[in-house]
């Protein structure tokens, strides 16, 4: 599914984010993405969705070659794959309902399909009653579910999370983790970054852990293994 | 692409120009006094070109012959001019029609004066020669003047050569104050639409991370761009067409102080609707991509 070997980042400003990471993620897995702050998460993250380029090495994703990816083509991998964030990106003047639509008809769905895919997706992350609502009308944890329904409602393959706890209080967390087990059960793959330890001991999953631009650890049902 | 595709783009775009909407006006006045003096300048050249043809098919040679040739000489001199090669036809104007056409124009004020002058006509016999092609009127002239006989001649070529080098002179002001218009007009737009890309940048960000092509995301920019434009011609089409028509019924369709037919307002229109429309399209277009491309980067 996710397939990464010897890649290097480095910024315009030579700052080198990643230096040297292979790994190999299989349909269906959930991963967490662990490690300190400026360790290079986000920059492991972005290359799967081809947001950053690699300078060297070689990314594949759901059957797309990242690194070769023509820049007229990235729209039709950003359809394979749901990305969510930590500030929800959701858009203020649309109710939740229009904010779920609007990931369908940029895509040019058409128009008898949305109704039936948003109303599924909404019902999925259990905000099918609130869905007339606007964002500042909900709290955080209902935001994030808008942001987790518009990520599912195109179907993908593979799921992608930069802190999508970040925000929110540990009740909520654990309710916007339920969803995303549930999504994974389905067999959609789960790429997460995070700094939840509680999640990460109490749901255990593959947890990938990156210091310094390198894989320094990679074991199933791992633990978070720092201290905050 | 389809019908509700470009719906979508189009609806978008009006969109855009309603959120910034001061911009907007901004942008669409540029256009439209940019292209309010390209109309009117364009009006006055049609016009001028139909000037220059009306005059030049009603140009004339007056050949004015010695004083002392009589009547009679004089028609002998007219039928020899006629037989020039070039020359279309000839007007005889006796001594005495040339007298009354003068006293007619002198007016009733002098009227005995004229009368006691009657006695001794010294005017001389004036013919009125045409040349068969208008523009070779000066070359008819020469040889006219070589004829026997002929005193002077006035072929209106002077007065007709002052007219087109002013002419020319006020086209060439009129053009280079219209580039630098139309290249402030695209500026304009780019700057609003910047402004549209700035406040939808969030929306922008979603598009793109949802999938959407960089096309469905140029399109509703591109769209505010011509519509700009469009709105920008139509304002000018409009002034000029009806204050155009409006002129041209209170003139009664001629002129004022050389009474020479105007254009006909449904002409002007039809020729200048094309333009105006064309090049506002293409300023708003243009704007529109440049602000694309420079500040959209996808």
């Amino acid at each position: 599914m996710i397939e990464m070997s010897d890649v290097w980042k480095e910024y315009p400003n030579k700052t080198m984010a990643l230096s040297g990471v292979s790994i190999k993620v299989n349909k269906g897995e959930f991963l967490y993405i662990v490690g300190p702050s400026g360790a290079g998460k986000s920059t492991f993250i972005k290359l799967m969705y081809r947001e950053e380029r690699p300078t060297k090495g070689h990314i594949f994703v759901n059957g797309f070659n990242i690194d070769r990816l023509k820049e007229r083509k990235v729209p039709y991998l950003r359809r394979n794959i749901g990305v969510i964030f930590q500030d929800f990106k959701l858009l203020p003047r649309m109710s939740t309902y229009e904010n779920v639509a609007f990931a369908l008809e940029v895509i040019n769905t058409p128009a008898r399909h949305v109704k039936r895919r948003v109303h599924d997706a909404l019902e999925w992350v259990g905000l099918l009653d609130k869905a007339k609502m606007f964002p500042n009308q909900l709290s955080g944890g209902e935001q994030q579910r808008i942001a987790i329904a518009r990520a599912i409602v195109n179907n993908p393959a593979v799921i992608i999370a930069d802190e999508p706890t970040g925000n929110l209080d540990p009740e909520t967390s654990w309710g916007i983790m339920k969803v995303f087990q549930r999504i994974n059960e389905r067999g959609t793959t789960i790429v997460m970054a995070t700094h939840n330890k509680d999640i990460v001991n109490t749901i255990r999953r593959r947890v990938v852990a990156i210091e310094h631009g390198r894989i320094v650890r990679d074991e199933n049902k791992g633990l978070y293994g720092y201290d905050d | 692409m389809t019908i509700r595709m470009i719906g979508r783009h189009i609806r978008e775009g009006l969109k855009n120009m309603w959120r910034n909407g001061w911009m907007s006006f901004a942008s669409v006045s540029a256009v439209a006094i940019t292209l309010l003096i390209l109309g009117a300048a364009m009006v006055v050249a049609l016009n001028a070109e139909q000037l220059s043809t009306y005059v030049t098919g009603e140009l004339e040679i007056n050949v004015y012959l010695n004083q002392q040739v009589t009547d009679a000489q004089g028609q002998q001199v007219a039928r020899e001019i006629d037989q020039l090669s070039g020359v279309k036809s000839v007007q005889y104007i006796s001594k005495e029609e040339g007298f009354k056409r003068l006293k007619k124009m002198v007016g009733t004020q002098y009227a005995s004066f004229m009368e006691s002058v009657n006695s001794g006509n010294t005017l001389p016999v004036q013919l009125v020669v045409k040349a068969a092609n208008p523009r070779e009127t000066t070359k008819v002239a020469a040889e006219i003047l070589s004829v026997p006989s002929v005193h002077n001649i006035q072929d209106g070529e002077n007065v007709l050569g002052k007219l087109f080098s002013f002419l020319n002179a006020v086209r060439d002001v009129g053009l280079a104050f219209v580039i630098a218009l139309i290249i402030t007009a695209m500026f304009l737009i780019s700057n609003t639409i910047r402004l549209a890309i700035f406040s939808r940048r969030r929306e922008i960000e979603i598009m793109k991370l949802v999938g959407a092509t960089n096309w469905f995301i140029r399109w509703p920019f591109v769209w505010e761009g011509i519509l700009i434009g469009v709105l920008g011609a139509a304002i000018p089409f409009a002034i000029i067409a009806y204050g155009y028509q409006f002129l041209y019924h209170y003139s009664g369709g001629a002129f004022v102080a050389l009474s020479f037919p105007l254009m006909k307002a449904g002409l002007v229109a039809h020729k200048i609707g094309g333009i105006l429309f064309g090049i506002g399209i293409i300023i708003g277009l243009w704007g529109g991509i440049m602000s694309v491309r420079r500040f959209l980067r996808i």
